[in-house]
């Protein structure tokens, strides 16, 4: 795994606080261009809070964040084009087809016409999605909005997609073939910020981070993690963090 | 600016679809127009009397004919007891008694003058008094032919030295449909695209899609136009449907320029949008944005003189209303409709309103957040 | 039981956290009496009329002082001619015109009759007309008091007495209707929105395979509504006795009764909009044309039922406002009891029964 070399995110000293309640305590680390980096922890561990600052919908209390060669704090905007989002909150148009779904966010994006067709063609195909194209999103079950969400994430071909809790509420098998498709976007040089809980999604990242009440206790490679925990998985590896 | 048609196409596709909220949009303030315009009437058509007659004498029968014989007046009751009568008015069966006392004949006979009593119930003001002066007229010009009668001189004109001749223009005949048509057209409008704007970006904040709009590079003014101009194109939509039942339906004239009204019209909605996407902006839940647009709603509406003359409200009222955008259309859809009023004649309120709408806009685009 | 309470406590504690909405619930209802009580009104006062004198006699500027020293009128400008009459109406600032006619007094000498032509912008009917009435009135008063000191012969004199209002206050107009526009408002209109609600978030589905039963679940969300129009009226009739002076013939207990049966007929509908609409913005669509306009123009409120086309008069006889109108008027102006408002009393029962029976029946048939 040396390919990685270059930092694509680089977060400082990154706190966030609500009121007396600190969220992000004083985050430090690195993401390097194309992996595939985990954020692990319990729900309320801060994952959202953090993957909401590095997105650039929500402003760091303090320290620096980078994100794709932009400051969240003064270029956010530019952040953004170079970004690509999936909230764990649903965010597709539900009451809209598939293909108006794609074409929209497509058409925010500034994307041409012409491209949004042509790509919105491929991607049809390649997903098998060619029966339910026009069918309204509210009419699809749970496993085939979130593909679709995340090829809307990255439909403009972002630096990084940061996907929140991407698998929540699906099956393993749904899961297996989400992840599928998250290898392809790797594959294709974006790099992938994403959240879970779940411990054997950790395996498939390249390297992993275990967040702790708003702390970050563990960041290395799943095998070096499971080293230095002295355990057999990932599970362990948490349990033994969060004790 | 393309990315503007992205929403604006994406806003249509989902007004259209919606299949509970379209006739919504476009069936009920169509029927609301029907049935509002007819009901909204001050015109006294039908007024309950009482008739306590205790003189029962020809003079008092001859009153009660004419008043019998007005198409105003119903007879509801009759009878010799004040009591009853006073039953009837608590029971809500007349508007008024017209009591005529003993004597009511003799007297005017033998000195020269009489009095005939008229108890009026006062809870509604407005048509007590409507009441009182129709009935008082009645009676007047009784007297005068009874005068006419005793002394068989027709000095009607002596009786009357300064003859007072009213005209009513633009609408001779106090038809009240054509003056509350266009009102409550402007009323309708406004709600309509107020709500439509103001739910819509909170909507997508309380299902979460706001959150996958704003990590895109998307600007804050292509949002808001974005948002803005679905629902004023809906709202000319609206316009020009009521408009075409007000011709059609109540024929009301249409005196001056409809290009004028339209370009009124989108200035017009310019601030009304505006100010519902401020409200969106500013609020969380769509509850939130209900309650205060209504509440604003409410209180315009009332001060805007709809059917109430703003001058003889009290100062400060007429300084709320400088932020009041019905109060500039319901003075200048009248005026242009019912008048003709030409450009110059309601500039002032065409340029109040374009800055009104600069002001708002420019709020609605520096309060929308990209950022929670 | 203990589960329903805390139930119940949750959704109070729901609607006061928002202070923003706690503040609009009780400022409406407030705001809308001052309104009423000190805006808008029928009454008319600086007014402004023009006045076109071919004439300028002694006698017709004794009339225009007349007109304009009233309080009503503000004389905006003198006019010339027709067309200057035309071009002032257009510009929208005066309402009338009032034309002598040319030589006015000498004409009142000869003749014993001069004329007067009262113009007025009828682009605003009502106003126009109360406007054209009140400068008839003034006339008359000045042609009785300068011109025709004796009195006729043969006079009938109407003696006019307004019953329970005799200085026809608005207040006792707009009361009653404020009331039930109110409660219609919070009891209806916020219940079917905030179930709505419960459904368009899906949280509604959480609350029904939840160990509560679909009926208290729904008793739960309409009690703090129900504390809070019961408080709105409480705010209303206390606003209109101590600054409106607004009497209170009848029995408060009694009024208090029959409020709170509207409440509950106001909040049955609400339900069962709730029922029919699976989202927020539906139901207050729904709650807004189906309710609050009628409310307000088909209920009497402001514009009296009977000079409405027969049909709208059936159209009202369905509106519970309509008949609430009537009760609150009767107990606290004419001071009636049961005895005269029975029919009303038992209309609302009538309704509340009919729209629980079927809101259980729509709710039923979504559970199953």
């Amino acid at each position: 795994m040396l390919k990685h070399t270059e930092n694509i995110i680089e977060v400082k000293n990154l706190v966030k606080k609500f009121g007396n309640f600190v969220a992000n305590d004083n985050l430090s680390f690195e993401v390097k261009k194309g992996e595939i980096f985990g954020f692990l922890g319990a729900n309320g561990a801060g994952k959202t809070t953090s993957i909401k600052i590095l997105s650039g919908l929500s402003f760091p209390t303090s320290g620096d964040v980078m994100v794709a060669g932009f400051d969240v704090y003064k270029e956010r905007e530019k952040v953004k084009k170079n970004i690509g989002y999936m909230s764990q909150k649903f965010s597709l148009y539900e009451d809209l087809t598939v293909r108006e779904n794609i074409r929209f966010y497509g058409g925010i994006y500034g994307l041409s016409g012409k491209y949004i067709k042509e790509k919105t063609e491929s991607l049809i195909e390649r997903l098998k999605m060619k029966d339910i194209q026009d069918s309204l999103i509210k009419s699809l079950p749970l496993g085939w909005k979130q593909k679709i969400a995340f090829s809307v994430a990255i439909f403009h071909n972002p630096k990084i997609v940061f996907l929140d809790e991407p698998t929540g509420g699906v099956d393993p098998i749904t899961r297996r073939d989400f992840w599928e498709m998250i290898y392809e976007a790797s594959d294709s040089g974006i790099t992938v910020f994403v959240t879970t809980h779940y411990m054997d999604e950790a395996e498939y990242c390249d390297r992993v981070s275990i967040m702790d009440q708003g702390r970050i206790e563990g960041l290395d490679t799943p095998a070096e993690l499971k080293k230095q925990f002295h355990a057999k998985n990932m599970d362990e590896v948490f349990l033994k963090i969060a004790r | 600016m393309k990315k503007i048609l992205y929403i604006l196409q994406k806003e249509f596709i989902q007004v259209f679809r919606n299949k509970t909220m379209l006739p919504l949009i476009f069936g009920m303030p169509i029927l609301q127009l029907l049935v509002l315009v007819n009901a909204a009437t001050l015109e006294m058509k039908s007024i309950d009397m009482y008739v306590v007659d205790k003189d029962l004498s020809s003079l008092s029968h001859k009153l009660i004919n004419k008043f019998e014989g007005s198409p105003f007046y119903h007879v509801s009751g009759v009878s010799f007891s004040i009591d009853e009568a006073n039953e009837a008015i608590e029971k809500n069966q007349a508007d008024f008694i017209m009591h005529i006392p003993y004597g009511f004949e003799r007297s005017l006979m033998r000195e020269n003058s009489t009095q005939v009593q008229l108890l009026i119930d006062g809870i509604n003001g407005t048509a007590a008094s409507l009441i009182n002066a129709y009935s008082s007229s009645v009676i007047n010009s009784f007297n005068r032919n009874i005068i006419v009668d005793l002394t068989k001189m027709p000095q009607i004109k002596e009786l009357n030295p300064i003859a007072v001749e009213t005209s009513y223009w633009y609408n001779p005949e106090l038809n009240y449909k054509i003056y509350m048509l266009p009102g409550i057209l402007v009323i309708l409008v406004t709600v309509i695209s107020m709500f439509l704007a103001a739910m819509n970006i909170v909507r997508e904040k309380e299902i979460g899609t706001i959150e996958q709009l704003n990590v895109t590079p998307i600007k804050k003014f292509e949002f808001i136009i974005g948002k803005l101009v679905p629902f004023l194109i809906i709202a000319l939509f609206e316009m020009a449907f009521g408009l075409l039942i007000g011709k059609l339906l109540f024929d009301v004239p249409m005196v001056g320029s409809l290009g004028l009204l339209f370009g009124f019209t989108v200035v017009y909605l310019l601030v009304v949008l505006g100010i519902g996407l401020f409200i969106s902006t500013i609020s969380s839940t769509q509850q939130q944005v209900m309650f205060i647009s209504f509440f604003f709603m409410l209180v315009f509406i009332l001060m805007s003189g709809i059917f109430t003359p703003t001058e003889s409200m009290p100062l400060w009222a007429q300084k709320v209303n400088i932020i009041n955008p019905f109060y500039y259309f319901m003075r200048v859809i009248r005026m242009i409709l019912l008048k003709g009023s030409g450009f110059w004649d309601i500039s002032r309120e065409f340029f109040s309103l374009l800055i009104y709408a600069i002001i708002i806009l420019s709020l609605a685009v520096w309060r929308h957040r990209k950022v929670a | 039981m203990n589960r329903f309470i805390g139930f119940v406590k949750k959704e109070f504690h729901h609607i006061f956290r928002d202070s923003q909405t706690m503040l609009i619930l009780f400022g409406m209802p407030i705001a809308q009496i001052l309104i009423f009580g000190y805006i808008v009104s029928n009454e008319i006062n600086d007014v402004k009329i023009g006045i076109y004198d071919k004439s300028q006699d002694h006698i017709t500027h004794e009339i225009t002082n007349k007109i304009t020293a009233s309080g009503f009128f503000i004389l905006h400008e003198n006019l010339n001619s027709e067309k200057e009459i035309e071009k002032a109406f257009k510009r929208g600032i005066i309402r009338e015109v009032i034309v002598f006619e040319p030589n006015f007094a000498e004409k009142l000498e000869r003749d014993g009759t001069a004329g007067i032509q009262i113009i007025a912008d009828a682009s605003d009917v009502n106003t126009a007309n109360i406007v054209s009435n009140y400068t008839k009135a003034i006339i008359n008063s000045y042609v009785k008091n300068e011109l025709f000191t004796q009195g006729l012969p043969f006079e009938i004199i109407p003696e006019v007495r307004m019953l329970y209002n005799d200085e026809l206050k608005g207040v006792y107009m707009f009361v009653p209707g404020t009331m039930a526009l109110i409660l219609m408002l919070v009891s209806a209109m916020m219940t079917s929105i905030s179930i709505a609600r419960e459904k368009e978030l899906g949280t509604m589905e959480i609350l029904l395979v939840s160990p509560l039963k679909p009926l208290p679940i729904v008793i739960g969300k309409v009690i703090p509504y129900m504390a809070l129009s019961f408080v709105n009226a409480i705010v209303i009739i206390a606003l209109s006795y101590f600054v409106f002076e607004m009497p209170i013939q009848g029995s408060l207990i009694f009024l208090l009764a029959e409020t709170l049966l509207f409440i509950f007929m106001a909040l049955s509908l609400g339900i069962l909009i709730s029922t029919v609409s699976n989202n927020q913005m539906v139901a207050m669509f729904i709650s807004m044309f189906a309710l609050l306009l009628p409310t307000i123009l088909l209920s009497g409120f402001i514009f009296p039922i009977e000079n409405m086309p027969k049909i709208l008069q059936w159209i009202s006889s369905i509106m519970p406002a309509r008949y609430f109108i009537v009760i609150v008027k009767n107990i606290m102006i004419k001071g009636s009891g049961i005895g005269v408002i029975w029919k009303e009393t038992l209309i609302l029962v009538g309704m509340t029964i009919f729209f629980l029976g079927m809101s259980i029946k729509k709710f039923k048939v979504r559970l199953e």
